[in-house]
This record gives C-alpha cells, sequence and structure tokens, in this order.
C-alpha cells in the first residue's frame, strides 16, 4: 500500500518534469491557454461569486448571533468577516469546491481522450501530450488568484450587506471593524497560498485523468479519487503553508 | 520498410509477444491477423513505440527505434501515420481541424496553405461538405475516413491502422480497404493493419502475418492463403462456412 503511495507520488514529480519538456508551437499554445482560461476561470466566476456573497452573509449572521455579550463591541463582526473570508473562506474553501468543479472537469475531459486513445493519437503524431494538455491548464491557472479576490471582495460585500440589511449592525460600524487591525501581509498569505493551491488544482486531477486505465466507468472513479486526493492536498499544504507564513 | 527481430513483450509477467520477426514492405498493405488475445494489439502499438519491447529491435529504414534519442523518436514519429479502432478524433475540433492538426503542429505552412492540404485530402477520402462538421455530427464510415485524412495529410512514410473495418457495414468497410489500398500505392508508403475482417485479408492482403499466442504462426499472402495447408490459418481463416466455399472454388480453379 505505501509503496503504491510512494511510486504515485514519483509518478506525479515525473509527470511534472515532462510537463515542461517539448514545448508545443506558441500559435498552437495559446490558443489552448485561452480556451483553459475560458473553462477553467471565467468558467467558476458564476459558482465562485454566488457561494462567497452568501457563505460571507452566514458568517456575519453567525458571528452576530453569537455576539451575546454586551461588553463586546459590534464592529468585531465586520473583524470576523473580513479575518474569515481572506484568510480561509475564498482562498481555501473556494480551492476545495473547485476541486470538485475543475478538478472533475480537469480528470474526466482528460480521462475520456485517453479511454477513446486521443491521447495515444497525439503521441504517435509525435506531440508530447502532457505538454499539451496541462501546461495551457497550468498557465490558465495563473489567474486563479484574480478568481479568490473576487471571492474575498464579495465575501466581505454579502457579509456587510447580511449584517446591515439583517439589523445587526450598523453600516458605519461593519466597515470599521474591516479596517480595524489591518495586517497586508495577510493578504499576500492568502494569494501566496492560492498560487499553490492553483498549482494542485491543475496537475492533480490532470494527473488521475492522464494515468487512468479502463472505460467510462473508470472516468467517473478517477474522477472521485482525482476529488478526494486534490482537496487532501489542498488542506494539507493549507496547514503547512499557514505554519510557514503565520506560525512563526 | 519496417524490419522487426525477435521482439518479446510482457504484462505482470504474461508474454504477449513471444520473439516476433517479420518485415513489412514498402508499397503494400501488410495485414496482421489473428485470433482475440494472439498479441496484434501489442504488436501494433509496439510498432508505433506506446509499448517497449522488452527485446528485440524494431527499424524504420535502417533506423533502430530503440536506438534514437527522444527527438528523433520523436521527428520519426512524424512520419508515421494512424487510424485508431475508434478513429481516436479530437472531440472539440471540427472535421477540417482535426484532419489540418499535425500540420499545424509541424509545419510553418499558413493557414492558407494548411486549407488547401486539408481541402486536398478531405477530397482524396471523398469528403467534401463535412469540413465544419464536429466527430460527434457524422457516421462511424465518415470518422473512419477523416482519420484516414488525418493519417496521410503530412505525406507519411507509414501508415499504420488498427481494425479500420470495425462497426462498419460492409460496403463501408470495401470503400475503406480500397482507399487504404490506393494510398499506399499511390504515395508508395509502408502500410500496416491489424485486421479481424477476412474481407480485408482477401482483398488487399499483399502481406499477411498470422499470429497465434503471441508467436508468428504463418506468413504469406492473399493468393497463398487460398493454398495453406497450416492448420491454425485454416482453423480461422475458413471458420465460416462461407469462406470455406470461396476456398474450395478457388482451389478447383
Amino acid at each position: 500500500m505505501l509503496i503504491r503511495y510512494i511510486t504515485q507520488i514519483g509518478r506525479y514529480f515525473l509527470m511534472l518534469k515532462e510537463i515542461f519538456n517539448k514545448q508545443t508551437k506558441w500559435s498552437v499554445m495559446k490558443n489552448l491557454i485561452f480556451k483553459e482560461i475560458d473553462d477553467l476561470v471565467i468558467g467558476s466566476l458564476g459558482i465562485v461569486a454566488f457561494i462567497s456573497f452568501f457563505v460571507g452573509g452566514v458568517v456575519a449572521i453567525q458571528t452576530a448571533l453569537n455576539l451575546t455579550n454586551p461588553l463586546i463591541p459590534k464592529y468585531l463582526i465586520g473583524f470576523a468577516t473580513r479575518q474569515s473570508v481572506i484568510l480561509e473562506f475564498a482562498p481555501t474553501f473556494i480551492s476545495v469546491i473547485m476541486a470538485g468543479k475543475m478538478g472533475s472537469f480537469i480528470t474526466s475531459s482528460i480521462g475520456t481522450m485517453r479511454v477513446t486513445e486521443q491521447i495515444d493519437a497525439l503521441e504517435v503524431m509525435g506531440v508530447n501530450s502532457l505538454n499539451y494538455l496541462v501546461f495551457p491548464k497550468i498557465i490558465a491557472l495563473l489567474l486563479y488568484p484574480f478568481l479568490i479576490g473576487i471571492a474575498m471582495f464579495l465575501g466581505v460585500l454579502g457579509g456587510w450587506m447580511a449584517g446591515v440589511y439583517g439589523g445587526f449592525i450598523s453600516s458605519a460600524e461593519f466597515i470599521n471593524g474591516t479596517q480595524m487591525d489591518f495586517i497586508p501581509f495577510h493578504i499576500a498569505y492568502a494569494f501566496i497560498k492560492t498560487l499553490i493551491f492553483a498549482m494542485l488544482l491543475a496537475t492533480i486531477p490532470s494527473f488521475h485523468g492522464y494515468y487512468m486505465k479502463g472505460g467510462a466507468l473508470e472516468v467517473g472513479k478517477a474522477s472521485t479519487v482525482s476529488f478526494v486526493w486534490t482537496s487532501v492536498s489542498i488542506i494539507l499544504f493549507n496547514y503547512i503553508l499557514t505554519q510557514l507564513l503565520l506560525g512563526s | 520498410m519496417i524490419e522487426v527481430k525477435n521482439i518479446e513483450k510482457s504484462f505482470n509477467g504474461n508474454k504477449i509477444l513471444k520473439g516476433i520477426s517479420t518485415v513489412f514492405e514498402t508499397g503494400k498493405t501488410n495485414l496482421i491477423i489473428g485470433q482475440s488475445g494472439s498479441g496484434k494489439t501489442v504488436l501494433l502499438k509496439s510498432l508505433l513505440g506506446i509499448h517497449t519491447p522488452e527485446s528485440g529491435t524494431i527499424s524504420f529504414d535502417g533506423r533502430i527505434y530503440s536506438e534514437l534519442n527522444p527527438d528523433e523518436k520523436r521527428e520519426l514519429r512524424t512520419e508515421i501515420g494512424m487510424v485508431f479502432q475508434g478513429s481516436a478524433l479530437f472531440d472539440s475540433m471540427t472535421v477540417a481541424e482535426n484532419v489540418g492538426f499535425p500540420l499545424r503542429m509541424f509545419t510553418k505552412d499558413n493557414n492558407k496553405k494548411i486549407q488547401e492540404r486539408v481541402d486536398f485530402v478531405l477530397k482524396r477520402v471523398a469528403l467534401t461538405d463535412a469540413h465544419k462538421k464536429l466527430p460527434s455530427e457524422i457516421s462511424g464510415g465518415m470518422q473512419k475516413r477523416v482519420a484516414i485524412a488525418r493519417a496521410i495529410v503530412n505525406n507519411p512514410k507509414y501508415l499504420f491502422c488498427d481494425e479500420p473495418n470495425s462497426g462498419l457495414d460492409p460496403n463501408t468497410a470495401i470503400l475503406i480497404d480500397n482507399l487504404i489500398k490506393e494510398i499506399t500505392e499511390e504515395y508508395n508508403i509502408t502500410t500496416v493493419i491489424n485486421t479481424h475482417d477476412m474481407n480485408s485479408v482477401m482483398e488487399i492482403g499483399e502481406k499477411i502475418l498470422f499470429l497465434k499466442d503471441g508467436l508468428k504462426a504463418w506468413e504469406g499472402n492473399k493468393d497463398e492463403i487460398f493454398r495453406t495447408d497450416n492448420e491454425a490459418v485454416v482453423a480461422f481463416v475458413y471458420s465460416s462456412n462461407l469462406f470455406k466455399k470461396v476456398r474450395e472454388a478457388y482451389l478447383k480453379e
């Protein structure tokens, strides 16, 4: 079992090396990158906006309902919303959700190409199929922090709307809370995490799709396994990066 | 010419190819036949470099594949055209984009020149009105013709076909067979076809390699296959009454 995991991890790193070998012609690659930006980033805007807005609202309401002590100032609702959304919700939990949305899309599309021999066709033609299929996804997901930036903004906006229009806090108090003890490095920390997660989101599902064997049923199984491993990796790297960047 | 010398290939300790040697000649349609599990697909995939044999050599006009560096292997692969069993057309591309794909990847031709070449090969496979259709919008026979057009668009020296007739009606199967044979002669390429279709064997089998349990059991041409008394070949090729009668009629002549 352990040997199998170690073999798989070794194979994953060999795949990473191969992705950057023998580059596809730029005239072809640029079209692939634009297509991936459209599929992966632009195509996720709607769901990210929807989830961020409402979860931000729920965080604000939950915080407000739990601040029962009159000695605790209400602006902490804004403070808690900002901290939760910027530090964890937007970079980490949106990434776990994207492991399901983008990850299963990547695994199933590459897996289907494997099953229908399209990857063999690329290889037989002399194309570096890993570079052709995975490299554009990595480049497209360099725009992933842009998506997370929108999630941060909409999360805090959702918190403000739920707090103010729900009658829990005044607008001035909420804004005061969001500006209180603001540490700019927290934004950098969130975006550093996001970039690492983007790399995991592009490569782990690709790995599971590319090396899958079998037929249509196995494509479904590979998508599930890919979601599990991408989520586990995101949570694990979240812990390591938090310890490294904020722990000292 | 492709020369195969004593190649062996195993999967999980199970030996699939047990030392096969043969020569696939230029300008001829070379057929690999045999029962399911006899090693035909493994042999074809070994010729294509998808599988790496444990021993033996495969040489393409004197270039031994296992001795080439990765760049030389990729270069050699640009000289290969392949028609996959399921056509393996790229789902997200139109027919014209599929056919033009090798040109966009490996040549410096401009769009106009690529378009002209795509039009030419699509016309050659008798597909003139499918340029903008997706593979899912055309029939199985048309998909095979698109796959053949994609395989020959780059003027390959070697053409490989894995079960090109599978899933096709008899008329379309004959059309595809004739098309492959004509293209082989027209462009003087080395064509290797992996098939189960006995019609193909009798129609276009200029060189036939019969595999049984991973071994070369027989080789010859379409005339010799009628006269052979090799038991394994006779049991496989003449398993249907129709082909038995065809053979009897041939031998009477």
